[in-house]
């Protein structure tokens, strides 16, 4: 039998009967479009949060007080005695280390903050002029925390959009001043709405500079130190110093936790790629729900098309010519049906693309290639079964409609 | 051409054993035109399926062209019977889906004939049959003595050697069945071996020799 003459006799018989064909189809382009939707979302969100990271500025260390590492007890956490806070002095003394370009010391408190009769609770960063570039803050006008000093203690501060807004009402909020605390603040800049950047929102903080957040919140400690090393390459020699260092100034305790920007970007990365893994693979059991669909359809339409088999025979088509057009219009039925998934996977992705712009939806190629693979795969695997059981019917017995 | 040597076809039902066919011996050369009568459940049609290797003997020998085929495996069994038996069965055994020309032309794809080769040889026999114009029409458009005239044409197709008939005109008036013998015999008259079988005397005395069956065994076989 001619190839051509395959596929023609196999996709004649699909389209005649015409129920059965859309049944499959329906049931195997769910399967790929449910893959193809669903790896997406878990790809799309991977590469939301990795986008994330990256406007955070890259060769980012991240130094946390305590030690919050897997299997994270320290002997002297037994001893009753609670981890040595973290300081300025810590953070000058990183400043100093090789490989170091900045250091940003982070406090963190909330405040209520006033402008005359307007009140509202805000939260408040203390920080220094570092924390900028560090952290990739943008102005929509005035200027960021002056630079110098670190224990000095000016008093002015940095302002998000809406803070501005609710507090300024209608008028410039630069120059302006601001109550926080018990505290007087002169309002120096605005930020540029940036969105949520690691959990702050920043149209809704307040910046000022790390000793008045620390007169403010009446605390030595700091909440952070954001580090950035002068390379990438460096980054694990300045995570290590960093360790040394608080170490050394810590009585020998190593108390504090360190993580590098890369560290952090590749457990999220492995997070939602494990959560993009197991989306696949539960889209994937409609899949091979599917299959199972295509073997029962197919298990049908053998036996309605008993004396069919019977007559091939007769009229001299071998074993091997029934299972091939059996099989084969399994085939086709599930490529059919991957192809019309893929189309409709991509739609749902476009869609979704389009409500929500901040979440571009594409799937990783490995699902889309896993999708149409284990659908063509569970045709032949769950056609080959039909297939055989027609081409072993006894020729007499098919003939008379008997199996 | 046909050689069968004490055919015997038993059938196994429960701790019964059928004999349908009880030692047959039976020679026929080519051109002959066979009819085999006897009552229902005689063993007509087995022999018809052993005759044309859809059922295989229990004992015995049979030889098609000089050659024994109880040995043959699946294969072999099915491309002799593509190239050496046209078969015509009672109930047409039309593909329904497919028209009149597609089903006429099954033998050629199954055995791989290229396109251009197939539509000649299709057309030339659709027409010699009458049912040129009824290529496009499916077999529920067609009447009985159509189908069943399809039905020839499609066992002519790849020029058999025998023609094995069970029943032709059994589901037909008779204005059809004596058109559809007329076909068939028609191409007897060409030099294709016929074997007919039917219920039909008037048919049966068509036939040059006439075999009669009766519980397995060919009891009588004369001119
Ligand atoms: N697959 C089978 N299993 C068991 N017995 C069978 C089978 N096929 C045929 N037989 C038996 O073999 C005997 C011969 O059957 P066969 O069909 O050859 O008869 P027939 O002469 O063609 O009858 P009819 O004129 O009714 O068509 C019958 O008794 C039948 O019941
Ligand atoms: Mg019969």
């Amino acid at each position: 039998m001619r190839f051509r003459d395959l596929i023609r006799l196999s996709l004649d018989s699909a389209v005649r009967a015409r129920m059965r064909s859309v049944m499959l189809l329906l049931a195997m382009s769910i399967g790929v479009a449910a893959v193809i939707a669903l790896t997406s979302l878990g790809e799309g969100a991977r590469r939301y949060v990795a986008d994330e990271f990256q406007a955070l500025g890259t060769r980012m260390v991240i130094v946390i007080p305590g030690r919050s590492e897997t299997g994270g007890v320290s002997p002297g956490m037994l001893a009753g005695e609670t981890p040595r806070d973290l300081t300025l002095g810590d953070a000058l003394a990183v400043q100093r280390l090789p490989g170091v370009e900045r250091v940003a010391p982070v406090v963190v408190g909330s405040a209520p903050a006033s402008v005359g009769s307007l009140e509202r609770e805000a939260p408040v960063m203390g920080s220094s002029a570092d924390l900028q570039p560090v952290h990739g803050f943008k102005l929509a006008r005035g200027s960021f925390l002056p630079p110098g000093d670190l224990t000095r203690d000016t008093a002015v501060a940095v302002i998000g959009s809406n803070i501005a807004r609710e507090l300024f009402p209608g008028r410039e909020a630069i120059g302006g001043n601001l109550r926080i605390g018990d505290r007087r603040f002169r309002v120096i800049g605005v930020l540029a709405d940036q969105g949520r950047m690691i959990g702050m929102d920043s149209q809704e903080l307040i910046i000022v500079p790390v000793s008045a957040a620390q007169a403010l919140f009446n605390t030595e400690s700091l909440f952070r130190m954001l580090i950035q090393a002068h390379t990438r390459d460096d980054m694990t020699r300045v995570r290590n110093a960093t360790i040394e260092a608080i170490k050394l100034r810590h009585q020998g305790e190593e108390d504090v936790t360190v993580i590098t920007q890369d560290a952090l970007l590749s457990t999220f990365d492995r997070i939602f790629t494990a959560l993009t893994l197991t989306l696949g693979g539960i889209a994937s059991i409609s899949l091979a729900v599917a299959g199972v669909l295509i073997m029962n359809v197919m298990l049908v339409s053998v036996s309605q098309r008993t004396s069919e088999v019977g007559l091939l025979k007769a009229i001299g088509a071998t074993r091997a010519q029934i299972t091939a057009l059996f099989l084969t219009e399994a085939i086709l039925l599930s490529v059919a049906g991957a192809i019309t998934g893929l189309f409709v996977g991509f739609g749902v992705d476009w869609i979704v693309g389009n409500i929500y712009p901040s979440l571009p939806l594409s799937p990783p190629t490995w699902a889309v290639v896993l999708a149409i693979v284990v659908a063509i795969l569970s045709g032949v695997v769950f056609g080959l079964m039909p297939a055989r059981r027609a081409a072993r019917l006894d020729p007499v017995a098919a003939l008379a409609g008997r199996r | 051409m046909i050689d069968l040597r004490n055919i015997c076809r038993h059938f196994q039902m429960g701790d019964q054993q059928v004999r349908a066919l009880d030692d047959v011996n039976v020679h026929i050369e080519t051109g002959e035109y066979v009819s085999i009568m006897g009552p229902s459940g005689s063993g007509k049609s087995t022999l018809l399926n052993v005759l044309g290797l859809l059922d295989r003997p229990t004992a015995g020998t049979y030889l098609l062209d000089g050659r024994e085929t109880t040995s043959l495996d699946d294969e072999e069994l099915a491309h002799t019977r593509a190239g050496k038996i046209g078969f015509i069965f009672q109930s047409f055994h039309l593909i329904p889906r497919l028209t009149a020309f597609e089903n006429v032309e099954l033998p050629l794809v199954i055995a791989g004939v290229a396109p251009e080769e197939r539509r000649p040889r299709v057309q030339q026999l659709l027409a010699s049959l009458s049912l040129e114009s009824r290529s496009k029409h499916r077999p529920n458009e067609l009447s009985g003595g159509q189908r069943q005239r399809v039905a020839i044409a499609r066992a002519m197709v790849m020029q058999p050697a025998v023609l094995l008939a069970d029943e032709p005109t059994g589901n037909l008036d008779h204005v059809s069945g004596a058109e559809v013998l007329a076909a068939i015999e028609g191409l007897n008259a060409k030099g294709i071996t016929l074997l007919v079988v039917t219920h039909d005397a008037e048919v049966a005395q068509r036939a040059r020799r006439h075999i009669r069956m009766r519980d397995g065994r060919v009891v009588e076989d004369a001119p």
